[in-house]
Parts: C-alpha cells; sequence; structure tokens
C-alpha cells in the first residue's frame, strides 16, 4: 500500500450548475499514469462540461466555478483559466479546430511557444523583439509529429490541408508541449477517414505507453473497446458505470448510455398509430448542405396528424432535414406535400405551402432580438399571409394594424404563459424558456399545416420543457396540425411523438414506434455513427 | 429604482449626445448675453433645418435595412445635381424648374440607387468603408462630367470658353426659394421657409407611414437580423436594395431642397464631404448604425444645424476667435467614432 | 500527384491575372497616356525618382497594420500631422539642415506614439469596421490638430518666430516654409547618372526600412501579428495578447508615418500646415494599391510597383488628358477620379472575395457529398 502512487488524476465529487439547473452530480474518476479513458454518454450528458472543468474554461468560472476538488499528483488544484491548465499537464483537443489557417504545420504546432533568439533590439525593446528560431521550431515540430507518429507535412500551409491533417496538426501541438500529462481529445475522429482514424488509434496507444493519459470522448464506441483500457459511461450528468474495458461491449455501453431506470416513465405517455391516414408529406433522395448536419438519401413518409420525432446525436445530420427542406441551407432531392411538389431552397415557397419552423438556432434565426414580441409573433404571419394588416386606398397601402398584433400576442403570452413584462417588451430581455416560447407562438400564428420544431426544449430549465412539449401536442391535438419534432434527447422523443426516425451518419437508420425501448432506438443511433 | 431609470436613460442616450445637447443649450443661454441676435440666429436654425432636413431623412432606409449608415449619399446628390442642371439646360425656370429637376433626377436617382443596391448586396459586412468611396468615386468621376458633357445654357457654363460647367451657379430667376416662399411667415427677424418645411414633413411622414406598412416591417425586421427575416420568406437582397434606392432618391431630392434655399447649384468638388454632416446629424439625434428613427432626424439636425449657426457668432463675440469650424469637425466626427465603438450595436 | 499540380496551373494563370489586374490596368493607361503627355523621358525619370524617394517611406509605413489584419490605415494622416507639429516646433527653433530634421524626428515620437495608443484602443472597439473607424478617426484628429495649431499655438503653445505666426498673433500661417531643411537629406550624398538626380541617402533610408520591416516579419512579435490578423480568437486562445499587439502595429504605423512625412516634406521645401496631410492617407494608400496589394496582403514590392505605377500616371494624366481635350483640368480630376476607383475596386475585391470563400467551402462539401451518391447508387 505505501508505495503505491496516488493517482495522476483524482476527480471527487465534481458538481456543476448553471444557475440552478444542475448539470454534474458527484462525479468521481480516477485515472493513473498511461490510462487511456474512454468516455461516453448522449449529447448533453455532461461530458463536456465535465471536460471544460478539469480545463479551467471561462465559461465555467464566469457561471458561478464547481463544486468538488479536483487532485492531481494527490495535490488539489483548481484552474481559473486554460493557461493555468496547460502549465499543470493538461491538453485538449477541441472539436473545432483552433489553427491559424495562413500559418504552415510547424507554426501552428508552436503558435505562441516559438523558440527565439534573443538580439541587440529585443535587449532593449524586450523580448517580444526576439527573431525566431526556424531552424529550432522545424526540430520540434517534427520531434512532436514523430511522437504522434502519424506523418504530416510540417510546411504544409493549414488551409491546404485536409480536414484529418488538420487534426493531426492540433495533436502535434499538444504533444509538442513538454509538460503533457493527460490529454483531452473531443471527438477526434468524427472527421477523419477510417485509415486516418485507424492511425490515431496506434497513435493514442503510443502516448499511453509513453505514460500519457489520454481522455478520449468518442460515439464511435467500437474505438473505445480497441483502444481504451477504461470505459466511463454518463448520462444525464450522472457517471453511471465506470469498468475496465476488457469487462464490456458495445451493446453494454449502449444500454447504459441511453438506459433509463425501469420506473422513470420509460414507456410513451401516449402512442397512436396513423398508418391508415394518408400521407401528407413526402420527402425522396433529400440531401442537405448544412455544415456540421449534412445528411443524404433521406426518404420519410409523414402522416396526417402525427407527432413525428427525429432523433440522433449530435453532428449526425438530423437538424439538417428541416433546415433542408424550409430553404435555410442548400438541398437537393424531392418533397412533395399533399401531391404537390415543393421547390427546395425556397423558404417563401414552403411558408405559403402552410408550412412553419420552430429553428433550433433560436438567437440566430428565431426571433428578432431588439424588437417586441408582438412583432416577433406576427412578423412571419403578416408577411407571409397577410394577416393583422389594415387596407387603405383600396388594397395600395397595407397598414400594420398595431390591435391586431397586440391581441394574437397577447392571446399566446396567456395560452403559453409567457412571462414578460408586457407584449412591448423586447425578445432579448425574456429568458430562455420563454424566447422559446415566443417562437412557438410565431409559428402557431402561422396556422400550419405542418409544423417543423428543431430542438425545442434545447437550453431551457425542466419546467419549461414540460410546458412548451404539452403546447406542441396541444397544437398537434386540437388543431390537427401534423409536427416533426427533431430532438436530441430520446426520452423527450418518446413522451411526445408517434413516430420516432432515428439519424445517424447522415442517413436515416430506421423508424421505430415510441413505445419502442431505449436500447432499440439507441442501437439505431450508434449504427453507423461518423 | 427611479435612479437606475434616469441612469439608464441616461446611459441609453449617450455621453457624447448630452454635452453636444448641452452644449447647443449653453450657446443660447448665453447668446443674449455676448450680444448676439438671438431671433436671428433662431431664424437661422430654422432656414439651415429646412434645407438640410431632407439629406439627413435620406439615412433613414439604409439604416433600417442594415446597410448602415449611408456614406455614398454623395452618389443621390449627383443624381439631384444632374436632374438641377438638365432642369435649366432644357429651359425650365422659375419655381417650375424645380419639379422639373425633381422628375428628371428621379430615374437617374432610381437608376444608380439599384447598381449602389446590387454592389452594396455583393459585399455585406463592409458597406459604410465601399459606401464612402463609391460616394467619392462617383463625384470625381461627375468632376469630369461636368467639364465634358454638352451643356450650353449661357447661365451655367463658363463664359469664355462656353463649355465646361461652372463650379457655382445662381439659381437666380430658376428655383430659389421655391418651397420657402410657399407661405412664407415672417415675424420680426424669424422667417420661418412654411414650404420647405411642409415639404419634409410630407417625405418624413411617407417614410413614417411606409416603415408602418407590410414591406417596411420587412425593411425593419432586415435591419434587425437578416436570418430571421430570411427564414420567415423575405427576399433579404431585395429589401436591401429597395431601401438603398429609397436613400438614393431622398439625398437626390435633399440636394434640390438645399439648393432651393441656398440659392445657388455646386457642382464639382462640393458634393464630396456632404454625407458627414448627415451622418453625424442622424446620428447627434439618437440614432445608431442600425436603428433611426424620423425623430432622430429632426432632433439631430436641429441640434447639428443649432451648432454650425450658433457657434461662429456667440464665440466670435465672447472671445473673438472663429473657433466654429474646429469645433463643428471634433462634435460631428467625434459622433460618428462614438457610433461606431458601441459594441452592442455592431451585433447584428 | 503530377496531376494535380497540373490541374492548378489554370486557373492559377487566370488568378494571377486577376490579382494584378489592377497594376495591369495601369501599366496600360500609363502605356497610353506617356506618349500623349509628350514628356522627355529624362524628365519623366528623374520626376519619378523624386517621387519614389518622396513617397515611399510613407507608404511602407501601411505594411504592418495590414501585417496585422487591421486593413488600410487611413490613420497614417496621424502620424503625418504629428510629424507637421514636430516640424514647426523645430523650424520656430530654427534649428536648420539635418539637425532639425532628427530632432523633429525625435519630437514627433513622442506625439504619434500618444496618438497611435489612441487609434489603437479605439480600433480595438470598432472590430470588423477598423478601415472605416481609422478613416474616420483622421478627420475626428484633423479636428484637434487644427485646434493646436490654429489656436493655441501662439496663445498657449509659446511660437516665438513671428514669421510663421498669423498676423493676429496667434496661430500658425497657411505655408510654413522649410527652406532651411529643403531637399537637405536628398542633396547629401546626391548623384547623378545620365542627368537624373538620384537622392542617396534618401534611398539608403528607405532601403534600411525595408531591412527593418523584413527583419521584423521574422521577429516574434511580427510573428504575433500575422497569426492575430489572420485569426483573432485562435491566437488569444495560444495566449497572445491580441488587443496590445494591434496597438502595437497601429502604434509603429503612426510612428513611421511621422517619419515619411519629415521625409516628404524636407523634399517639397515647406508645409501647407493645414492640407498637407489630408490628402496623404489617400494617396499612399492608392499607389500601395496600384502595385498590387490588397486589403490582407501587401509586399515591400507592391510599395515600389505602386509608387512608379501611380505616380506615372500622376505626372502624366494632366498633360495627356489636356493633349486630348484641350482642357488640363480633364486630367486632374482624372487622376483624382482613378485614385478613388482604384481603392473601391479594391475594397470591392477585398469583399466578394471573402464572400466567394465561404461558398467555395460550401460547394466542395456539395461534391462530396455528390460524389459519395453517385458512389452509393453504383453499388445499389
Amino acid at each position: 500500500m505505501n508505495n503505491e502512487k496516488a493517482p495522476l488524476l483524482e476527480m471527487r465529487n465534481i458538481k456543476k450548475d448553471f444557475f440552478g439547473n444542475q448539470v454534474l452530480t458527484d462525479i468521481n474518476l480516477k485515472l493513473n499514469e498511461g490510462d487511456v479513458l474512454g468516455l461516453c454518454g448522449e449529447n448533453g450528458a455532461g461530458k463536456s462540461t465535465l471536460m471544460k472543468i478539469l480545463f479551467g474554461a471561462s465559461d465555467i468560472t464566469s457561471t458561478g466555478g464547481y463544486g468538488g476538488d479536483i487532485l492531481i499528483d494527490g495535490q488539489k488544484v483548481s484552474f481559473s483559466s486554460p493557461f493555468e491548465a496547460i502549465a499543470a499537464g493538461i491538453g485538449m483537443v477541441h472539436q473545432e479546430f483552433s489553427l491559424i489557417p495562413g500559418f504552415d504545420a510547424t507554426e501552428n504546432i508552436l503558435l505562441n511557444r516559438e523558440p527565439k533568439k534573443s538580439n541587440i533590439v529585443s535587449e532593449v525593446f524586450g523580448d517580444r523583439l526576439d527573431t525566431l528560431d526556424r531552424k529550432e521550431m522545424d526540430e520540434r515540430a517534427k520531434a512532436a509529429i514523430e511522437k504522434m507518429g502519424v506523418s504530416i507535412d510540417q510546411h504544409m500551409m493549414i488551409n491546404s490541408m485536409p480536414v484529418g491533417h488538420k487534426q493531426f496538426t492540433e495533436i502535434a501541438r499538444e504533444l509538442s508541449k513538454e509538460q503533457l500529462r493527460i490529454l483531452i481529445l473531443d471527438e477526434p475522429t468524427a472527421v477523419l477517414t477510417e485509415r486516418e482514424a485507424e492511425a490515431l488509434l496506434d497513435s493514442i496507444r503510443g502516448m499511453s505507453a509513453r505514460g500519457i493519459t489520454v481522455i478520449f470522448i468518442t460515439h464511435r464506441l467500437q474505438e473505445i473497446l480497441s483502444v481504451c483500457n477504461k470505459v466511463a459511461v454518463m448520462r444525464d450528468g450522472v457517471l453511471v458505470q465506470e469498468v475496465p474495458a476488457k469487462e464490456t461491449s458495445v451493446e453494454q455501453i449502449t444500454h447504459w448510455m441511453v438506459g433509463r431506470d425501469v420506473k422513470g416513465g420509460s414507456a410513451a405517455v401516449s402512442t397512436r398509430t396513423h398508418e391508415d391516414a394518408k400521407t401528407i408529406l413526402k420527402i425522396e433522395k433529400l440531401w442537405v448542405d448544412m455544415p456540421g448536419e449534412t445528411v443524404r438519401n433521406v426518404n420519410l413518409e409523414v402522416k396526417e396528424g402525427e407527432i413525428l420525432g427525429i432523433g440522433g446525436l449530435a453532428g449526425q445530420g438530423k437538424l439538417g432535414i428541416p433546415n433542408g427542406i424550409m430553404g435555410l441551407y442548400e438541398a437537393g432531392g424531392k418533397v412533395t406535400f399533399d401531391g404537390n411538389e415543393i421547390p427546395l431552397n425556397n423558404p417563401r415557397k414552403c411558408l405559403d405551402s402552410s408550412f412553419a419552423f420552430v429553428s433550433e438556432d433560436r438567437r440566430g434565426v428565431g426571433l428578432l432580438l431588439d424588437e417586441s414580441l408582438e412583432w416577433n409573433v406576427a412578423f412571419p404571419a403578416m408577411q407571409i399571409q397577410n394577416k393583422f394588416l389594415k387596407y387603405y386606398l383600396g388594397g395600395l397601402v397595407k397598414w400594420r394594424d398595431e390591435k391586431a398584433i397586440r391581441e394574437v400576442t397577447e392571446k399566446y403570452i396567456d395560452e403559453l404563459k409567457i412571462k414578460c413584462t408586457s407584449s412591448k417588451q423586447n425578445a432579448r430581455e425574456l429568458s430562455g424558456g420563454n424566447q422559446q416560447k415566443i417562437c412557438l407562438a410565431k409559428a402557431f400564428a402561422l396556422e400550419p399545416r405542418v409544423l417543423f420544431v428543431s430542438e425545442p426544449t434545447r437550453g431551457i430549465d425542466v419546467g419549461a420543457k414540460a410546458l412548451v412539449l404539452d403546447a406542441l401536442k396541444k397544437f398537434n391535438r386540437e388543431n390537427g396540425v401534423t409536427v416533426v419534432m427533431i430532438s436530441s434527447e430520446l426520452e423527450e422523443l418518446r413522451q411526445t411523438c408517434d413516430r420516432i426516425a432515428i439519424v445517424s451518419g447522415g442517413k436515416i437508420s430506421g423508424i421505430l414506434p415510441a413505445s419502442s425501448s431505449v436500447e432499440e432506438l439507441g442501437t439505431l443511433m450508434l449504427s453507423n455513427v461518423i | 429604482m427611479t435612479k437606475d431609470k434616469f441612469k439608464a436613460a441616461l446611459k441609453s442616450f449617450g455621453l457624447p449626445r448630452l454635452i453636444i445637447a448641452g452644449f447647443l443649450l449653453l450657446l443660447l443661454i448665453m447668446a443674449p448675453f455676448v450680444g448676439a441676435d438671438l431671433p436671428t440666429q433662431i431664424s437661422n436654425i430654422i432656414n439651415r433645418f429646412s434645407w438640410n432636413g431632407i439629406l439627413v431623412l435620406a439615412m433613414v432606409p439604409m439604416v433600417h435595412s442594415g446597410c448602415g449608415l449611408n456614406f455614398g449619399l454623395p452618389l443621390g446628390i449627383i443624381s439631384g445635381l444632374l436632374g438641377a442642371t438638365l432642369s435649366i439646360e432644357f429651359g425650365f425656370t422659375g419655381p417650375l424648374s424645380f419639379l422639373a429637376a425633381v422628375v428628371i433626377a428621379t430615374p437617374f436617382a432610381l437608376i444608380l440607387g439599384a447598381l449602389y443596391g446590387w454592389l452594396l448586396n455583393k459585399i455585406k459586412g463592409g458597406e459604410m468603408m465601399i459606401a464612402t468611396y463609391v460616394g467619392f468615386s462617383s463625384v470625381s468621376l461627375m468632376c469630369m462630367m461636368w467639364l465634358i458633357l454638352p451643356y450650353h445654357s449661357p447661365n451655367m457654363v463658363w463664359g469664355l470658353s462656353g463649355k465646361g460647367l461652372r463650379t457655382t451657379i445662381s439659381l437666380e430667376g430658376y428655383y430659389i426659394g421655391a418651397l420657402a416662399k410657399i407661405g412664407q411667415i415672417n415675424i420680426g427677424a424669424i422667417s420661418i421657409p412654411t414650404g420647405t418645411l411642409l415639404f419634409f414633413a410630407l417625405l418624413a411622414f411617407a417614410i413614417w407611414a411606409f416603415l408602418h406598412t407590410k414591406t417596411g416591417t420587412a425593411m425593419t425586421a432586415v435591419g434587425s437580423n437578416p436570418a430571421f427575416a430570411r427564414a420567415a420568406g423575405i427576399n433579404v437582397d431585395k429589401i436591401r436594395m429597395l431601401s438603398v434606392i429609397m436613400s438614393t432618391w431622398l439625398a437626390a431630392i435633399g440636394i434640390l431642397v438645399y439648393e432651393q434655399g441656398f440659392g445657388f447649384i455646386q457642382l464639382y468638388m462640393a458634393p464630396f464631404y456632404m454625407a458627414l454632416p448627415a451622418v453625424s446629424a442622424i446620428l447627434i439625434g439618437g440614432a445608431s448604425v442600425n436603428k433611426a428613427t424620423i425623430m432622430n432626424v429632426i432632433v439631430g439636425t436641429i441640434l447639428f444645424q443649432g451648432i454650425v449657426t450658433m457657434t461662429p457668432t456667440v464665440m466670435n463675440n465672447m472671445i473673438h476667435m472663429d473657433m466654429s469650424e474646429v469645433i463643428r469637425i471634433i462634435a460631428s466626427m467625434g459622433m460618428i467614432l462614438f457610433a461606431l465603438t458601441r459594441k452592442t450595436e455592431a451585433a447584428k | 500527384m503530377n496531376k494535380n499540380t497540373n490541374k492548378k496551373a489554370s486557373p492559377n494563370l487566370f488568378n494571377l491575372v486577376q490579382r494584378f489586374s489592377v497594376p495591369l490596368m495601369f501599366i496600360l493607361i500609363c502605356a497610353v497616356c506617356i506618349p500623349l503627355s509628350g514628356l522627355s523621358a529624362n524628365m519623366l525619370i528623374n520626376e519619378i525618382v523624386t517621387r519614389m524617394g518622396r513617397n515611399a517611406f510613407l507608404i511602407l509605413s501601411l505594411l504592418i497594420p495590414i501585417m496585422a489584419g487591421m486593413g488600410l490605415n487611413f490613420g497614417m494622416t496621424l502620424g503625418a500631422m504629428a510629424a507637421e507639429i514636430a516640424l514647426i516646433f523645430v523650424s520656430d527653433w530654427q534649428i536648420v539642415g539635418i539637425p532639425g530634421m532628427v530632432l523633429a524626428a525625435f519630437i514627433s515620437i513622442p506625439i504619434s506614439v500618444l496618438l497611435g495608443i489612441f487609434c489603437g484602443k479605439i480600433l480595438n472597439e470598432a472590430k470588423g469596421r477598423e478601415m472605416i473607424t481609422s478613416y474616420i478617426m483622421s478627420f475626428f484628429i484633423n479636428g484637434i490638430y487644427q485646434l493646436v495649431v490654429l489656436y493655441l499655438m501662439g496663445s498657449v503653445i509659446p511660437i516665438k518666430h513671428g514669421s510663421i505666426k498669423l498676423p493676429r498673433g496667434y496661430g500658425i500661417r497657411n505655408t510654413v516654409s522649410l527652406l532651411s531643411m529643403r531637399q537637405k537629406l536628398d542633396n547629401l550624398l546626391a548623384i547623378q547618372v545620365a542627368g537624373v538626380k538620384i537622392p542617396v541617402l534618401t534611398f539608403i533610408i528607405i532601403a534600411l526600412l525595408c531591412l527593418f520591416i523584413v527583419w521584423f516579419s521574422k521577429t516574434k512579435l511580427g510573428q504575433d501579428m500575422r497569426a492575430v490578423g489572420q485569426d483573432m480568437e485562435v491566437a488569444r486562445d495560444a495566449g497572445i495578447n491580441v488587443e496590445r499587439t494591434r496597438i502595437i502595429s497601429i502604434v509603429m504605423s503612426t510612428v513611421l508615418a511621422g517619419f515619411g512625412m519629415i521625409i516628404y516634406l524636407q523634399n517639397m521645401g515647406n508645409i501647407a500646415t493645414y492640407s498637407a496631410h489630408s490628402q496623404i492617407g489617400m494617396f499612399c494608400i492608392a499607389a500601395l494599391l496600384v502595385g498590387g496589394a490588397s486589403v490582407d496582403r501587401a509586399s515591400i514590392g507592391n510599395v515600389f510597383l505602386g509608387v512608379i505605377l501611380f505616380h506615372t500616371m500622376f505626372i502624366v494624366a494632366p498633360k495627356a488628358g489636356a493633349a486630348i481635350t484641350g482642357d488640363s483640368m480633364i486630367g486632374e480630376y482624372f487622376r483624382v477620379f482613378v485614385s478613388y476607383a482604384v481603392i473601391t475596386l479594391a475594397l470591392v475585391m477585398y469583399e466578394t472575395n471573402k464572400r466567394r470563400a465561404k461558398s467555395a467551402a460550401g460547394q466542395q462539401l456539395q461534391a462530396a457529398q455528390d460524389a459519395e451518391e453517385a458512389a452509393g447508387k453504383e453499388k445499389a
């Protein structure tokens, strides 16, 4: 017992809440030198938040820090910025590249850590006027690339590199840091080809042999089993399992990731079948070029009056489907509504065909943040259907009917229980949940026949979630509106929808009734993850 | 609570704006003490307001559609100048020549505005800088054109060579005071150009009304969040183009109104820096890079013209130093700088 | 591999022509105008050499902010104003010749640094619209400059010599003579080659600045500036102090512009107190762009090519214009128009290229997808 070293990294009772919204509960984790931990869980399970805490990210410190302790070599540490974490030997490769496009690999690997030579001028004016030691830079970059075990051209400009090489440049940058002991890789294989991914896994094995501890986040469970020695599964902010990789299987991990307690509302509230109903919307061979959410070859039939759920992990393409149909991103294929073909890439035509869309990008696309709630609710209906207008001069002048606008806004404020000071308040001042309700009200005011709702509960608290989902259901039941709801949360889909289509790897991997078990859906979700 | 509200109001009003308003107030209070003739001053302010109001109003449509401050105002002014000179060339005289100038300027403004709008749609995000240089290029191009174009009216071309337009053309006998003289009211030293004011009010009302129509609402939404507008089925480029054409046309009409008050047509480099006073006037009135109201136009023009007319006299009488030009530059440029550095207004 | 390079070759030629369209256009203009102007080769070369010595230093001062991604520094006029104030003091103190110029350079430094810091701070508040802000900044500081020179000098700031003061007792005259310094720098070590006077010392100073810029780009600070210029967020994540780096680049540009203005004015031999600086920014920027620079890329080569082409046009345009139309004003207006048009064109090209780069990324994605889809169909 005595000669057992303290673990390299230990996390004790890590807790984190964002404004009362508990996102992490009592996380305990121990890692030794050379361990490779596979960290998996659905989106929103808390993986990223946990890593951000470890890395001292500013959005953790600015939201009140975290509870619990982090120990490195048995010493308690607390990072208030990523720079402190880096100094303590932690490196992180993010999903988004952090590279200077016009620099070559060497310059990026050693960015702001370039070896320098001093000269007369810098003696006087400070070391920022040291000249760069290009030879030494080349050598150090070369050493880092060798350490990684994947060969990349160290003099190639980033903007002419294939995506995989950019990823490797980032990893080499972390490896070039002498003090590096713990490396966090956040879905590094998502952008790699199969061969590149294989090379990366080899490289991880090499790092581990050299005593570097790697935390590897991925949705490709097979990779975890092939490279990791430990697997940790997170769900709803709790670390549900931590086992040696040898003792588990893909099926088991999937089960842990998506499984709920037996009681926890595992059956959908009310499943209806619409098998006899006519197909109101038919999607054939749809492809959508939405960065990060591309889909191709989507074939889908939506029955009149149903609520169709579309689920899947982030980045797999589920968001591409509504955005493509509504013309917000470049798309191709054929969409038929009630027998008529709907032209793509033209938002106006979709809206004219009585579609409505609640975007997942609430603040970017969904709202006029600096205008009143009245404007937000009434605008599309006014522009598309000439509602809330008064006509003068024989219809020549279409005047905004402020009274009608206020009435409809107040109606929805009442119905959806939107908390605001008045209908004249600016949308920016509302909380996330209430902003989402405004987005719904905007779509309801269009009185659509088909409503696309994208991530309706993203970033809103539990109480508001239930209200939003209930409002959707009520709108569907009472007005007979067909709803297509896209969400990352399986549970939410199961409670709200009639059928659930799962998107994985940019394709529909299957459609199941909402009463199917979480495991069935979860398996589909992970079936061909890219 | 009220103190907080007061602070918030103060913050939204902005320190530079407060300083400028306070400065004008100070000038007005001091004017009688240093022996300046207050009624004349007030009359001056009203008149200058009537000359410049429409040029400032021309900022509004482009600000609303998110194209930023219209530094390309000279383009519209050139359309107006073409209308003015052609109207005289074609032999129109008296107040009728004003009407003719407006009619002739309109197609130029529409065509140039459409081209300008097309260009601005190509370079979204860099509008203001490019607008500035579009204005400059067009003014310098027209400098050549004024020399080359075959104008013949002896009242406009250089007497000696018989060709090439003069730098300043008197409107005596043409449309000098064409609007101002309609229902002009004279009370002592104060003369109120009722017609010009009414004309301004008419256009201001038209813009105000336009912003209350369906298309006007779409314009504001495009400026507020183009992604939202696009998702709501609005053709963003078309709305932006419309706003640019409106701004250009208003600038064309604005310069004609300015000339009928001022009494001269100024050609060549004169339109060069005309955008800057208009831009700073609307900003002083409380507008920002992406929000502007008719009230901003009225308040801003009064404040700006107030300072322009009051400073020389008051300063001269007080310290016998005419620092008005310098103060005008510092105040107006400071105001534009302030507006450009507001972060909240940079977002969307 | 071989295939790839072949594929790239043809669009490269097109891109090259497109990138250098402005210089090519100018070569054409010059080729047409030079014979029309009727100027002798000797005279023309003399003029160009003179203007090269006069302007090159000023234009070189624009390079550093471009490196730091802050675009064309319309605020270089700030340095020019600092230099004018310094020269006014020096001529008031009657320090003549080269020592006077050196002293003026030293006096201009603190003024330039202060103005540069102010300008840099404001530009940091207006990220994404640096150019329009620096452009308005030059007007704003011009107002302050007028306040100082026209009202404070002689009344608050002591000015001894009546010859540079306005008759009313304060304020500086419209023109301040620099006779004691006139071309002192140019004439020292000057040599005549085939009737062309070459101001060797001035050229040596310009060459030294070029060397400095080359050296500077190899320093840590230069590297940081390029990193900040390309992606502020990435640079910040890597621990580079973005704001400070940007301010330093503006300060350096302002100080260098000040030195450049001193060289410019010693060649002219007098200061047009209230107008010398106002057009400097525009002409320097136009010359740089004519040399093939863009808003985000400029080199020393662009500076010299730009000076030659732009000033050739500048010299010959009025004469050529007079020859064609019989009116010398046409040429004058033509060269002003061309200056503005060149800047407009460069700005438009910069903005459209930015957008094209974005849409190209989308097209690439789409092509990849189509290929995959096609492959999928084949399999099926």
